[in-house]
Formats: C-alpha cells, structure tokens, sequence
C-alpha cells in the first residue's frame, strides 16, 4: 500500500483528533451522569435516562439537523455565540467535535451507569464508617470501580465518533481538509466516476483505526483488571 | 456505656430495642435470621435512621430523635465490619489499612497487624487473599480508625469450621491488645460462646435477655432452632 495522500491523512487525522476531543469533552459529564443515574433513585430519573439515550435511538441526521437548528448562525445558542463572542459554530470543526461527541455519548453513559450499578454499596459504606468523607469516597472507592467502565464506555465512544456520518454533514457539512472525517472522505470518492480503489484504500484505513482502538482498549483493560483485584 | 433505646419499623417488622451495656470486651448479640440483629447493627452504624429513640456509645449522643441528632455513618466513631469484608478489591492491604487509620506506622498500626497476623500480607491484593485472610485484613482495616465501638456483622460465618476457629481467636487476641470494645454479631451459638462474655439475644425485634456469661453459672443462650444451649462458665475461650 503506498502511503497515505493529502485527502485521506487529512481525513484521518480529523477523524482522530474529532473523536478524541469528543470523548475528552464529554467525558466527565458521563462519568457524573452514569454514576448518579447508576447509584441515586430520584425523580426525574426515568425522564433524565431516556433524555441521555435519546441520541441512541434518533436517525443521526435528525440529530445533527437539531443541533444545527440550535446552534446555526440564527439559533438559540449559535446566535449569542456569534453576537458576544464572534463564535460560529456550524460548518467548522468544532462542529464536527461536537457531532461526534453527541452521538457518543449515550453509548458511555450507559457503560458507566451499567458499571456503577454493578458496585457494591456497602463499599461506600465502609468507606464512611472509616471516616471518608463523600468525595474522598467517591475518588478513591468509587471511581476505580468504576473505570472498568469509564474505559469501556471511552472505547464505544471513540469508536462511535470515528464511523460518525449522518450528524457531522448534516451541522458540520462535508469540507475537505476543515470538515471531512473518514467516513465523509469516504462517501465523497463513492460519489465520483473512478473512485473505487480510493474508497477501499478509505476502508482499510477505516478497518486499521477500528482494529487498533480495540487493540488498545484490550491492552487498558488487562491492565485495568489486576488493579480492581480481578484475578486471572 | 453504649446505651440504645430505639424504637423503629420497617414494613410489617418492628425494632424495639432498651438496652445499656457497659463498653469493655467482646459482647455477643444473637439471635434467629429476622430477629432484628442487622437492622439494629444498620441502626448503631447510621445507615438506616430509627423512627424514635436515642443511641449513646462512649459517652457521646450519636443519635436523638427528640433533639434531632443524627451523626452522619462518618462522624460515628463506630467501625463496621461486614460478612464479606469488603476490602476494597483494587487496593493492597496496606492501603486497605491505612485508608482510615489515624497514624499509620505507630504502635498501634504494628499492634493491630501482628495481632490478627497480617505483616505478611500488606502488600497482596484482596483477592488473592483466602476467606480468614480478607475477614482479618477487613477487622484490621475497621480497627486503625481507632473507633469508640466496632460492629462485627458475622464476620466468621462464610468460613469453615478451622479457619473459624482460627479467626475468632486472633479476634479475642486483638480485642484485648487494643482495648476498643466490640458488637459480635452472629447466629452461631458456638461462635459467640467461644468469644463472647456478655451475650444479647434478640427475637422478633426485642431483646429476649441479655445474659451475663461467665459471672451468673446456669444461663441459658436460646440456640437457632429451638432447644437450649447452656453457656460455659469464663465464655471466652
């Protein structure tokens, strides 16, 4: 295989960078959310689990079609943005982080919630009758019981953003070297007379990047499990 | 002293407990599975508030419903120590131990950690630990806070007949080391004759009797399932 042209290292490394920003942002807000839907019974609760998981279920480009109502340059975000600060959103790739960690982040909500479900309370309560104080508690008991999740829900994720489509042309569009991640890249040479040996070379592309992320979220994993006190 | 006088209801089951004890040694508290033992150890702890009453333990008011005092589980100074022990699975032991503990590295941590025989095992994980291993580490953890009481909730119960043994010996030993007066909780007559010298026994959410073992000869510790078990005189093993 020759080596990557402009298009699909470009393509790539906003696909990369995208995904990964996507999952940073959003990560401590699932990790609060899975932890409170997984551990705290409240009302709202039902009402607030079906509002995270909505993404999940929504066609993706309903999604972005949304999100671009809201944060074009006339919507009831994007237009303060713009008006105080200058800040446009829409067709950039902020927008595309954005697009990205939307559709992601049910996906890790669930895998934390499902693993702080799985904790044992009396943990926690051990944990007080030594003395800790909630938030001790939750960074030094909670949180690495937890993490066995938080990397899994970081994995589906990552690889959600990755293969994302229908949200990411819909409020980001499809710019190349500004807004074309891989899978756009992708669509854009199925579109053109010619173009199906770069689009298998975008495939294989997209395959390698799939195939290293579970590599490496099996590696974490190994390592995650001894520390929990898993034995093989 | 620790002096309970709660009154609680949890659906169709009722709590009703007047009890004062003097704090010193290991006191026993027995009784039948659904006789109240867990919802009073829940109670003395703080994880389940009592509907009326006051709890006092070492002279300081950690629960009255007509003053409205509740001390959060944290600012008890009442160590738990649950069946399972729980020690925290992705710690060693030694940070298992010094999670609570007030000053590791003094007297008392050595005191505490060769009592219950655990220099070798500070740096395992807890599951590599066996059963007796995990119940002493677990024992251990509750006793580096140094509490003012330490609720033992069947600690021994999940092991068989010879680490059993074992456990409640090194249990008695430390107990007498460090002095802090502790709860056993059980339903095994045989386990709280062997460590216990005071003994309380609960039936249907009240106390049947306490029962001082060893100074009043002939009392009788009414056994799971019926029948009488007479004590030994001097229970402690």
């Amino acid at each position: 295989m020759t080596p990557l042209t402009a298009l699909e290292r470009e393509a790539l490394m906003l696909s990369l960078s995208a995904s990964g920003w996507a999952v940073l942002v959003s990560l401590p807000l699932a990790v609060g959310l899975g932890w409170l839907l997984g551990t705290r019974r409240f009302p709202g609760h039902a009402a607030l689990n079906a509002v995270v998981h909505l993404p999940l279920v929504l066609p993706p480009v309903v999604l972005g079609y949304l999100l671009l109502l809201l944060l074009g340059r006339n919507g009831p975000i994007g237009a303060p943005l713009g008006a105080l600060f200058g800040i446009r959103i829409a067709f950039t790739p902020q927008a595309v982080v954005i697009a990205c960690a939307v559709v992601g982040f049910p996906l890790m909500v669930r895998a934390i919630r499902q693993s702080a479900e799985a904790i044992d309370p009396r943990f926690a309560r051990a944990a007080r009758s030594l003395g800790a104080s909630e938030a001790r508690i939750f960074l030094t008991v909670t949180l690495p019981l937890m993490a066995p999740g938080i990397l899994t829900g970081i994995t589906l994720a990552f690889a959600r953003a990755v293969g994302e489509f229908g949200a990411t042309i819909t409020l980001a569009g499809n710019i190349p070297g500004r807004t074309q991640t891989l899978p756009l890249a992708l669509f854009s040479v199925t579109q053109s007379p010619g173009g199906e040996a770069a689009a298998l070379r975008l495939c294989l592309l997209s395959l390698a990047l799939a195939g290293a992320a579970l590599m490496a979220s099996e590696l974490i994993a190994r390592r995650v499990a001894p520390m929990q006190g898993v034995t093989a | 002293m620790i002096e309970i006088h709660i009154d609680h209801r949890q659906g169709d089951f009722s709590l009703r407990v007047d009890l004062e004890l003097e704090a010193h040694g290991i006191i026993g508290l027995i009784g039948p599975s659904g006789s109240g033992k867990s919802t009073l150890f829940s109670c003395l702890a703080g994880h389940v508030t009592p509907a009326r009453g006051c709890i006092r333990v070492a002279g300081r008011q950690i629960f009255d419903s007509t003053a409205r005092i509740n001390l959060r589980p944290a600012r008890r100074g009442i160590g738990v120590v649950f069946q399972d022990g729980l020690l925290f699975p992705h710690m060693s032991v030694a940070r298992n131990l010094a999670y609570g503990a007030r000053n590791r590295g003094t007297d008392f941590w050595h005191e505490v950690v060769e009592a219950l025989d655990l220099a070798h095992l500070l740096e395992a994980r807890p599951g590599r630990l066996s059963g007796g291993e995990r119940q002493r580490a677990a024992i251990a953890r509750a006793l580096m806070a140094e509490p003012d009481l330490l609720l033992l909730d069947e600690p021994v119960s999940a092991l068989d007949p010879g680490l059993k043994a074992r456990t409640l010996e090194l249990i008695a030993r430390v107990q007498g080391r460090t002095g802090i007066p502790m709860i056993f909780i059980s339903h095994a007559p045989e386990e709280v004759r062997q460590l216990c010298r005071e003994v309380v026994t609960m039936e249907g959410g009240r106390i049947a009797g306490p029962v001082r073992a060893g100074t009043t000869r002939g009392c009788r510790l009414v056994p799971v399932g019926g029948g009488a078990l007479p004590l030994r005189a001097g229970g402690r093993a």
